[in-house]
This record gives C-alpha cells, structure tokens and sequence, in this order.
C-alpha cells in the first residue's frame, strides 16, 4: 500500500508525459509554465503567511491554543477529533491562508506523520475556505439571498473534520 | 481578516502575560515572520512542479475529458439548470478543473457559471446556485499538492501517503454537502414572492 502511494507520483508523472507526447504536446514548456505559475501563488500567500504565521507562533507560545484545545476537548473527543487540530478547526472555513499557517504550525509542531499531524493534514485536504468561497460566487451573481447555502456548506465542512480524524484512525 | 489579525495578536499578548509565557510571545512575535518565509520556500518545490503537471494535463484535453464524463452526473445533481447548455459546460468544466486542482481555471469558470444561474433569479440563489456553491465549498481536489508541500516541507519523506484518507474524508463530506442541499430546499423554500421567480427551476427540482 505504501509503496503503492509512494509510487503514485512517479507513475503519474511518467503516465501524463507519455500521453501528453501522444497528443503532440510540448510537455517540458507545460511544465515550466505550469511551475512559473505555481511560483504566482507562492508569491501571492507569501505576504499573508508572514502575517499570519507571526500571530500564530505568537498565539502557539502564549499558550492560548492549548487551553482552547484543553476547553474544547470533552466535545472534540467524543467527535473522535484531536484536541490538538482546534486552531485549524476555527479557522479553516474563514481564512484559507491562515488554516494554512496554522495546519503547518501543527504538522511542525507535532510531525508530519504523528496522528495529530496527518489529521491536520487529512482536514486541510479534504475541505475548502467556504465563507470565501461563498462570498466570491455570490456575489459575483449579485445574490443577497443566499438562503441555506451556508448551513449546508458548514455540515460539509463539520463532517469533513470528522471523516478526517475517522480516516486516519483507519489507515494508520 | 482585519479583526482575525487584530484578535489572534491580542489574545496571544494577554493570554502570554496571564499564563507566564510573555517571553516566549516576544520570541515568537520576532521569529514567526521568517517561518513564513521558509514555509513558502520549502513548499514551493513540490507545488510548482505539480502545477507543471496539472498544466500539461490541461494541454493535453484531460481537463475537458473529464468535464465530458461528469456531465451524467451533474445533470442529476443540477436538474434545474440541465436543459441549459451553456451553464452546464461552465459548471461542469469548474468541477473537472477542481478535482485535477487547476484553482486558477476553476474559480473563473466558476464565476461564469453562477453568474449564468442567477440569471433566471436574480438577487435570489436557486436551489441549483446553492448546490453549485456548496460543491465548490466543498474540497474535491484529487491530488491536494499544496497540503503534500506542507507535509514534505516538515521533513516528510511520503508526503501523498494521507491520499486514501483525503479521498475518503473529501467523499464523506461532499456527500454530506449534497445531502443537506436536497434536505434544505425542501425545508427552506424561497418565499412566496421568490418562488414565482424561481418557479421553474424549483418546478423541475422537485
């Protein structure tokens, strides 16, 4: 299974060359502009991650995270969710670049492959930043009713939190 | 994000002095700025090749094959907008382009997709603009790069091993998105007034 995963990348890249050479694409110029468009988004979460990662080492110091998670921890617990991710809970649907600093500060500060990490991880996945998103969609279509769309986005997102403690308890 | 800001430094200055951690906030408010340097250094690597490949997948018509495989699909999930071909190939290639995780092709395909909803309600979302939206809030990434650059900027040596539980926890939650649409707009019908407007979409809905 591990090797299957572990080789998954490098067949995807064989796999998707070959057919792109099939096709007659340029695959080595996709690639480099593709890159050069992945360093755009660098470039554009680059300021907001400064910002935001000193006030995460700030609120990880202070020890403010650990007795949100101490509070929160009977009601996570009993949702199979580690205390530990409830900065990332909190923030995931509003900030996607602040779920981002607080998902690395957790993979950091607990490893990339300890329970409490790979949770993290599985949760940044496996959801989006939904009151962005439902801030950038409807207002592009002048929606001011936006009726139950949020709740509905927001049971989403809870048993998105849920499977993932869930499915890492069963992969690993 | 003003007040996240302004709250997250706040509560870190006082719970700091309350609980005895001042010095440690002082260190972190010093270090913090260059962590997140580093992190977009030691995750940008891994993100941009992947976006090298997702841009080759694009070229080579993937994208659009697979925005042809959904169409069965997304034609039961939008059934107030299936008749309408123009919305449905926007709406279709925005969620092949979120599953291969082309974000800069999704969002404005995306746009063009509501905007064409709203059309038949405006100012109102119809039970398919909120389905369109949820699906979109909603991560259905095949292959979440950006989180993998994450894991492998901490040291990890397998950063892709969390697929399977990404897969499996994305489905969970989209299903449940999905369902809670369908439950809602049974709940939550527009109003009297709305409901004329929204007559034939909802008409076909039901």
């Amino acid at each position: 299974m591990t090797l299957a995963l572990n080789l998954l990348m490098p067949v995807m890249l064989a796999g998707i060359s070959l057919y792109a050479m099939c096709k007659r694409v340029d695959v080595y110029d996709g690639i480099i502009h593709g890159a050069a468009e992945g360093l755009g988004v660098i470039y554009r979460i680059a300021p907001p991650l400064i910002a935001l990662m000193t006030a995460i080492a700030m609120l990880r110091a202070s020890g403010a995270l650990e007795l949100a998670a101490q509070a929160l921890a009977p009601v996570l617990s009993a949702l199979g969710i580690p205390a530990e991710t409830v900065g990332l809970l909190l923030v995931r649907p509003i900030s996607g670049s602040a779920a981002l600093g607080v998902g690395a500060d957790i993979i950091k500060t607990y490893g990339p492959n300890s329970q409490v990490g790979r949770v993290a991880a599985v949760m940044l996945g496996s959801t989006e930043t939904t009151f962005y998103t439902v801030a950038v969609y409807f207002g592009a279509a002048g929606i001011k009713k936006t009726r139950y769309a949020i709740p509905a986005a927001l049971c989403a997102d809870f048993v998105g939190f849920c499977a993932a403690a869930l499915a890492v308890r069963i992969f690993f | 994000m003003s007040a996240l800001w302004v709250g997250m430094i706040v509560i870190s200055l006082v719970c700091g002095l309350l609980t005895g951690n001042g010095e440690a906030v002082g260190a972190a408010a010093v270090s913090g700025a260059a962590q997140g340097v580093e992190l977009c250094l030691s995750m940008a690597g891994l993100l941009c090749l992947w976006t090298g490949v997702m841009e080759v997948m694009r070229r080579c018509g993937l994208a659009d094959k697979l925005s042809r495989l959904l169409r069965p699909l997304l034609h039961r999930l939008f059934p107030g907008v299936a008749g309408d071909k123009e919305v449905m190939d926007a709406v279709s290639a925005n969620i092949s382009a979120n599953l291969l995780g082309l974000g800069n092709a999704a969002t404005p395909l995306g746009l063009e997709a509501s905007r064409l909803m709203a059309r038949r309600s405006p100012g109102v979302a119809s039970d398919s603009l909120c389905m369109f939206v949820v699906c979109n809030t909603a991560s259905i990434q095949l292959i979440p790069t950006t989180v993998a650059g994450l894991r492998s900027a901490a040291g990890c040596t397998t950063p892709f091993d969390i697929l399977p539980a990404v897969w499996l926890a994305s489905t969970l939650s989209i299903l449940t998105g999905v369902t809670a649409v369908k439950v809602f707009s049974r709940l939550w019908p527009p109003s009297e007034e709305r409901r004329r407007l929204l007559s034939p979409a909802v008409g076909k809905a039901r």
